[in-house]
């Protein structure tokens, strides 16, 4: 495709090396400071891995991980569902139509996070739902829908018409062809998506932050607590397995996108 | 004489958004077991024709008849029609013996059954030992003939073809066009094939509907269509032909004579038999082909011309010739030795049976 | 109806409708919230319509009721649109020689460097923002590496001030700034590039007058994906900036939590919309005009 050689400066690949070398130096720091044995985190003693057994074995950590996790499956499901559902719908519908509906599914993610914590406490409030893992879950199925949303419209809109036509023309019922052809090429669209929407509900942090209750605190939330009273070595252990978690999972969902990105390409002569 | 498997009355539509109908009010028989082609140029309607055989495409108005029963809006997955996609189409996410048995699955044949016919469809289209590979582990040549022996192993009334072989190479070509009339005469299924390449027509057809802008312009045999065209357009889209713009001079019963503008009073006069409705005075368009033009000595004959290219390949010579009134004659010459140039000057005589007359 | 848009539609009623249900409808319920009146204990007392959440953007009341005007608000979204501008000129200032850089690559190696270049955004915000703190705290990884090289003798002050809050912002924006950019330039036929070579103008220019002009619907989208977000941001001032940079996100915050102010936080979430909808509208136009003028 379009490989601007022409364009090649040093300029450019020093700059994006720096660039590259910025993003990685908290992260990279984070994690080697949290091998650190002194209780005073930046200054540097010995290797040890005694914050992260810490970290294990720490109840409230094990707690909040398990609410996270619970919020994010449950979130992760329902947006997929819905997300799914509605890029099988979106298909047919005209361009005047789709835009509207795709910017109310894209609204989420437009609109600051904080304007959105505030919309959903202000409605949980006035409609009376308790605040808990529940409003939770509801305020992360918001943003997740989105997320599934992208890769699952990316794959459908790749898939070949001609594949569900030579389905029904081999005899397959809607139901079946839905089930036997559609779904399982759409499969990685929708892996994608589900990932992408685990991973975001997984890390969001302002909007559960609102709309939490007591009792319902999540690993974020956590996180942010420690934080507030002060740098300590277990945050920071916390903190670097929390990233190894995202990075193995967004690992996974890039996979999936590029194989869906690699679909789009035209079919030359077989 | 065969029974009619498929029957289109009056049938129309136009897509939404288009200004011109994809179809107008077509009418055609496509017998049992025959070899049945539709062809033109792009946009004529011939893959629309095809797609409403299978069920894809619906009609506005107008009937579709399969095998006697109104088809019109019955979805594909409830005719017993089965089609040869042109990209193929081939389920990505099953193995090939998958991909072959799949309608067998969708029919809820045992699997004993089932497994059965996909090993003899393989063999028929020589696919043996590949019944566990993927599509994207196939050659072109391997896949179309995936794609076939997919939609024969139900063994349906009626196989559609949608420009199957145009994805693969000349030599390919040639050999699946041999292969495919085997198996439409093998198998006794009324094969309905699409194409632009009327080489491909000729050469496989039992009948062929020559199709422009959403209307058919003829339905014939290969013989019927390629010497005797209906019209100027199917002249001009099937083989090789010269054009002669003319004056109709005398009319004898079937038979009529005319002259070729451009000359004056004094140009030949040239015999065409069946004439069809041409009146004296009328002005036609004659049609020969380059093959049916002989050339003869210069001195006496009718017509004559000046030779201004000879282009020679192989088999045979076309003569590129200037008649007197500016207007170009080609003549093929086939099979004769190349006996030194030809003088500058030549006669030509054509057949009257060989030309045709169109009103244009 | 149609058999086809009856079943398009029960398709799409699931995701509609909740997204109807808690997003715009909260969107609106905040509108509304924001004209009444303020609870004795927090929260809002319905049906009391009032524009005082608004008015106290610009006025305060004193003891006596009477009104003068308070500019400590207007020099929060001063210093949140001013951070928010900095850091959309910064992010683009490293994504586009960034980008530039990844469209000479071969398809294989810049997608390996997108996949670096995503990863972060993916990874826990609050842990990204920690990880700085722990940079450039007093006696942090800055501040010892400085010292340690003699550059500076004393500590360096730079954890709780509006520097790195930005350096934050900065940060956690980056990603979205480089992959429109980078998105965008790939759609540039190579072709209009060789042949401005050809013509003989030399790199600068091809940039300015080539490349720039057609990247700008991505430089555009790019832009508008960093400063909307930032205007909004919350965890970098409230982790980095300490209590010197609040900015419009911290201030929200705090009247759901201690001021205990829901019409006025919520007047400022509507005020954080109405930027949201004003640059997007700018865009816009900056779209309109920018295909006026090719014509």
């Amino acid at each position: 495709m379009s490989r601007h050689k022409l364009l090649s400066s040093r300029i450019n690949a020093t700059v994006a090396a720096l660039a590259i070398l910025f993003l990685y130096l908290p992260i990279v720091t984070l994690v080697v400071l949290s091998f650190n044995d002194n209780d005073l985190t930046t200054i540097w003693t010995t290797v040890s891995v005694k914050w992260y057994l810490a970290v294990l074995q720490n109840g409230d950590i094990l707690r909040a991980t398990k609410n996270s996790l619970m919020v994010a499956c449950a979130a992760t499901f329902f947006a997929t569902c819905m997300a799914t559902l509605a890029a099988l719908g979106m298909v047919r519908i005209s361009r005047g139509p789709r835009v509207l509906l795709e910017g109310l599914l894209g609204l989420p993610l437009l609109v600051p996070e904080i304007v959105t914590a505030v919309a959903l406490l202000i409605l949980f409030v006035l409609i009376g739902f308790p605040l808990g893992l529940t409003s939770v879950t509801v305020a992360h199925t918001v943003f997740c829908i989105p997320f599934a949303y992208y890769p699952i419209k990316s794959r459908l809109a790749a898939l070949d018409q001609s594949l569900l036509e030579a389905a029904s023309d081999l005899y397959a019922s809607p139901r079946r062809r839905f089930f036997r052809v559609e779904l399982p090429l759409l499969s990685s669209g929708i892996c994608a998506g589900a990932l992408l929407a685990f991973i975001s509900s997984l890390g969001d942090f302002v909007i559960t932050y609102f709309v939490a209750g007591p009792g319902a605190t999540t690993l974020p939330i956590y996180i942010f607590s420690l934080i507030r009273l002060g740098v300590t070595p277990e945050v920071n252990a916390l903190s670097a397995i929390f990233l190894f978690a995202s990075i193995v999972m967004i690992s996974i969902a890039f996979v999936l996108l590029q194989s869906i990105s690699e679909q789009k390409k035209p079919k030359g002569a077989a | 004489m065969n029974g009619v498997a498929i029957d289109f009355a009056r049938v129309s539509k136009t897509y939404p958004g288009a200004s011109l109908p994809a179809l107008n009010g077509v009418s055609l028989s496509i017998r049992q077991n025959e070899f049945f082609t539709l062809l033109g140029p792009s946009g004529c309607g011939k893959t629309t024709l095809l797609r409403m055989i299978g069920g894809f495409d619906y009609p506005d108005s107008g009937d579709v008849t399969l095998s006697g029963i109104k088809i019109g809006r019955t979805p594909p997955h409830l005719r017993r029609v089965n089609t040869v996609f042109q990209s193929y189409a081939l389920f990505p996410h099953m193995t090939v013996a998958q991909n072959i048995g799949f309608a067998l699955e969708m029919l809820n044949r045992p699997r004993d059954e089932v497994r059965r016919r996909v090993d003899e469809v393989m063999g028929l289209l020589r696919l043996d030992g590949l019944g566990d590979r993927h599509a994207d582990q196939l050659s072109g040549g391997q896949q179309q003939r995936v794609a076939l022996g997919r939609a024969l192993a139900p063994k349906p009334e009626v196989l559609l073809l949608d420009e199957p072989l145009s994805a693969l190479d000349l030599k390919l070509r040639k050999a699946m066009q041999v292969e495919l009339k085997r198996l439409q005469a093998q198998t006794g299924i009324t094969f309905v094939f699409v194409t632009h390449d009327q080489d491909e027509a000729l050469t496989m057809s039992d009948r062929i509907a020559v199709m422009q802008s959403g209307v058919i312009r003829q339905v014939g045999r290969p013989d019927e269509i390629y010497e005797r065209p209906a019209d100027l357009f199917v002249a001009e889209f099937i083989g090789d032909a010269n054009f002669l713009e003319s004056t109709c001079c005398a009319r004898s019963g079937a038979d009529g004579e005319f002259q070729l503008d451009g000359q004056g009073d004094q140009a030949p006069w040239i015999k065409v038999d069946k004439v069809g409705h041409v009146a004296v005075g009328q002005k036609a368009v004659l049609m020969i082909r380059p093959e049916r033009v002989r050339v003869v000595a210069g001195a006496g004959a009718a017509l004559t011309g000046r030779v201004f290219e000879t282009i020679y390949s192989g088999s045979s010579r076309m003569v590129h010739a200037k008649l007197p009134n500016g207007t170009l004659l080609r003549a093929r010459l086939d099979g004769l030795p190349v006996s030194g140039a030809l003088p500058d000057e030549v006669g030509f005589y054509m057949d009257p049976a060989a030309l045709t007359a169109f009103v244009r | 109806m149609n058999e086809q848009r009856l079943r398009n539609l029960t398709l799409l009623s699931p995701a509609v409708l909740f997204l109807a249900a808690f997003i715009l409808a909260p969107l609106l319920l905040m509108l509304y919230v924001s004209v009444l009146e303020r609870g004795p204990f927090g929260g809002v007392v319905w049906g009391s319509h009032t524009g005082i959440a608004y008015q106290k953007l610009l006025y305060e009341r004193d003891l006596l009721g009477r009104l003068s005007f308070n500019s400590d608000y207007i020099a929060i979204f001063a210093r949140s649109c001013r951070l928010a501008a900095m850091t959309t000129l910064i992010t683009f200032l490293i994504a586009l020689p960034t980008a530039l850089y990844m469209s000479t690559l071969s398809r294989k190696q810049a997608a390996w460097i997108l996949f670096l270049v995503t990863i972060p955004f993916w990874t826990n915000l609050l842990v990204r923002n920690f990880a700085w703190i722990l940079i450039l705290r007093g006696g942090g990884v800055l501040d010892t590496f400085m010292q340690w090289t003699g550059w500076v003798t004393q500590p360096l002050d730079i954890l709780y001030t509006p520097l790195a809050t930005g350096i934050g912002l900065t940060y956690s924006f980056l990603p979205f700034m480089i992959l429109p950019i980078y998105v965008a330039l790939e759609r540039i036929d190579p072709s209009v590039i060789e042949a401005a070579f050809d013509l003989g103008a030399n790199r600068l220019r091809v940039l300015q007058r080539v490349v720039l002009p057609l990247a700008m619907p991505g430089i555009i989208g790019g832009a508008i994906l960093v400063f909307v977000p930032c205007l909004g941001a919350y965890v970098s001032p409230e982790l980095l900036g300490g209590g010197k940079s609040l900015m419009i996100g911290n201030l929200v915050q705090a009247q759901f939590g201690a001021s205990r102010n829901w019409p006025f936080g919520a007047a400022l979430g509507i005020v954080l919309v109405l930027a949201l909808l004003l640059v997007i509208a700018m865009a816009a136009l900056a779209n309109q005009h920018k295909k006026r003028v090719s014509r």
